[in-house]
């Protein structure tokens, strides 16, 4: 479903990505870990065509993104909903436009009350009631506007789902509420996601896949157990200040 | 050197935008409901201050024309010669670099947070182009509202003549309302609407660019909107000359 080879990428002088290769099959759960700055917001924004490649490519569903521009580019991003880190919700919008956008604004327009349907079904899923629908994203907690992100990205019902950081900053109830989602998704819909996680618990619940990035290259790359079982320093330096807890 | 490098990549990247939002215009979905919005916020938010300005710069015009006009007798021109410089010169002009300060920086700033925010990255992601979004209704409104304004200041401008040449300045009536017929032909508010559909172009396509291309937190934004007024200015006058050589010659 998803294939990157060979990214790179630098930002002026600094080198983020040196030769990324790693490929999601279609309906997994793949899990990018890493340090603070590491490179895992870069590299999920090339995988959506948000950040041009200096070398190597992304292809997602046999279409090569990082050939496209313009209307190619918009057309091809149709499979995918995507969380940000920082949840990017429109600050001048309701929490219901908010959610509604991607199923008004994509060229077939629904019945209003089939947009409703599907915003309020999908807000309940991340447990968001009707008191929200009219509040700006300004009056939300941080939390909450993690979580319309979150019912934002899911409405289309995507076919890949790419996920930075969909916990930070929720408690352990909600955090376990989106880890089922994320599980849910694929046993359900056969969704393809990328998730990156700072949260070494949940990663190994919810991943088929794992990658630990490190100074510009997956440190470690496969199951969860392959992961567990590398000998690589940064990897077990990693993994040791969360598997020490167990 | 570096600098000059840096300025012409932008500026190729403002021409590369233009050409996009261009061609996103005529691709559906259309979205007149954004273009109506940004029409009342770039139109009829803007009436105010461009009413004002034009009824101040006819009244000054009318009392300044009376001045030097008196000195040969010629009074009767005032009229004229007010609506003449209004129309071809004034409105157009004063009323961009108004709407600029207005809603020009507005645009920048409002589109400069949606970039530094990721809310333009959030649109791409959802394939919901943001150029088509949110800068091709921009574009429309201020194509069409600039020149409506213009017409605003027009109006305000030569009433605001006709009060201070008549009442105060004690002008003929006669005189200033036949001359405004002889000196001013229809081609020269044409003249002017002209310039007002390139000024909104200019400014709609500087501050859009500035906001889009924002990058660096609150304080790009800043910046970029400063550069934004600044740009548009001084595009408003570089077309107007242009414009201006072109119609009249030398
Ligand atoms: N738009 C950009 N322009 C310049 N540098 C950037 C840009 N985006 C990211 N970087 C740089 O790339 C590096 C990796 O950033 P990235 O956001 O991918 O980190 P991350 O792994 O997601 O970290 P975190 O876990 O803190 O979110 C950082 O050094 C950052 O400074
Ligand atoms: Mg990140």
């Amino acid at each position: 479903m998803i294939q990157v080879r060979d990214l790179w990428k630098s930002f002026g002088g600094n080198q983020v990505l040196k030769g990324i290769t790693l490929s999601i099959p279609r309906g997994q759960t793949y899990v990018v870990l890493g340090g603070s700055g590491s490179g895992k917001t870069v590299l999920m924004k090339h995988v959506i065509g948000l950040f041009r490649p200096d070398r190597g490519t992304v292809t997602v569903n046999g279409v090569q993104i990082t050939g496209l521009e313009g209307k190619a580019l918009t057309e091809a991003r149709r499979v995918f909903g995507m969380v940000f880190q920082g949840a990017a919700l429109f600050d001048s919008m309701t929490v219901y436009d908010n959610v509604a956008f991607p199923l008004r604004e994509r060229g077939h327009s629904p019945t209003p009350e089939l947009v409703r349907e599907k915003v309020l079904a999908k807000l309940k899923v991340v447990d968001l009631g009707d008191e929200v629908l009219e509040r700006f994203p300004a009056e939300l907690s941080g939390g909450m506007r993690k979580r319309v992100a979150l019912a934002r990205a899911l409405v289309s019902d995507p076919q890949v789902v790419l996920y930075d950081e969909p916990t930070t900053g929720l408690d352990p109830i909600t955090t376990d509420y989106v880890d089922g989602m994320i599980v849910a998704a694929k046993q359900k819909l056969g969704v393809t996601s990328m998730v990156i996680s700072h949260d070494v618990a949940s990663a190994f619940k919810v991943a088929d896949r794992l990658a630990v990035l490190y100074d510009g290259r997956l440190a470690a790359e496969g199951t969860p157990a392959e992961v567990k079982a590398s000998t690589d320093p940064y990897v077990q330096r990693y993994l040791s200040t969360w598997f020490q807890k167990q | 050197m570096r600098r000059l490098q840096a300025a012409l990549e932008d500026f190729g990247g403002m021409i590369f935008f233009a050409f996009e939002a261009v061609a996103w215009a005529f691709r559906p979905p259309f979205r007149p409901w954004l273009i109506l919005t940004q029409m009342a916020f770039i139109g009829a938010g803007s009436v105010f201050i461009v009413g004002v300005t034009g009824t101040f710069s006819g009244m000054v015009l009318a009392l300044q024309g009376n001045y030097a006009m008196k000195q040969f007798a010629a009074e009767g021109y005032v009229g004229g010669s007010v609506a003449l410089a209004l129309a071809r010169e004034l409105a157009p002009v004063l009323t961009a670099l108004m709407v600029t300060g207005r809603a020009g920086s507005a645009i920048a700033t409002e589109l400069g947070t949606m970039r530094v925010t990721e809310q333009i990255d959030a649109m791409d992601s959802m394939a919901v182009n943001p150029i088509q979004y949110l800068v091709v209704p921009r574009v429309i409104a201020a194509l069409l509202m600039f020149p409506a304004l213009t017409m605003v200041f027009n109006l305000l401008g030569y009433l605001g003549a006709y009060v201070m040449g008549i009442y105060v300045a004690r002008i003929p009536v006669g005189p200033f309302i036949e001359h405004t017929r002889t000196f001013l032909v229809t081609g020269d508010i044409g003249h002017g609407l002209l310039k007002a559909v390139l000024f909104g172009l200019v400014v709609a396509v500087i501050t859009c660019w500035r906001g889009y291309s924002a990058t660096g937190g609150s304080r790009g934004v800043g910046e970029g909107t400063t550069r934004a007024v600044v740009s548009s200015s001084i595009g408003i006058l570089v077309v107007d000359y242009a414009l201006t050589l072109f119609s009249v010659g030398t």
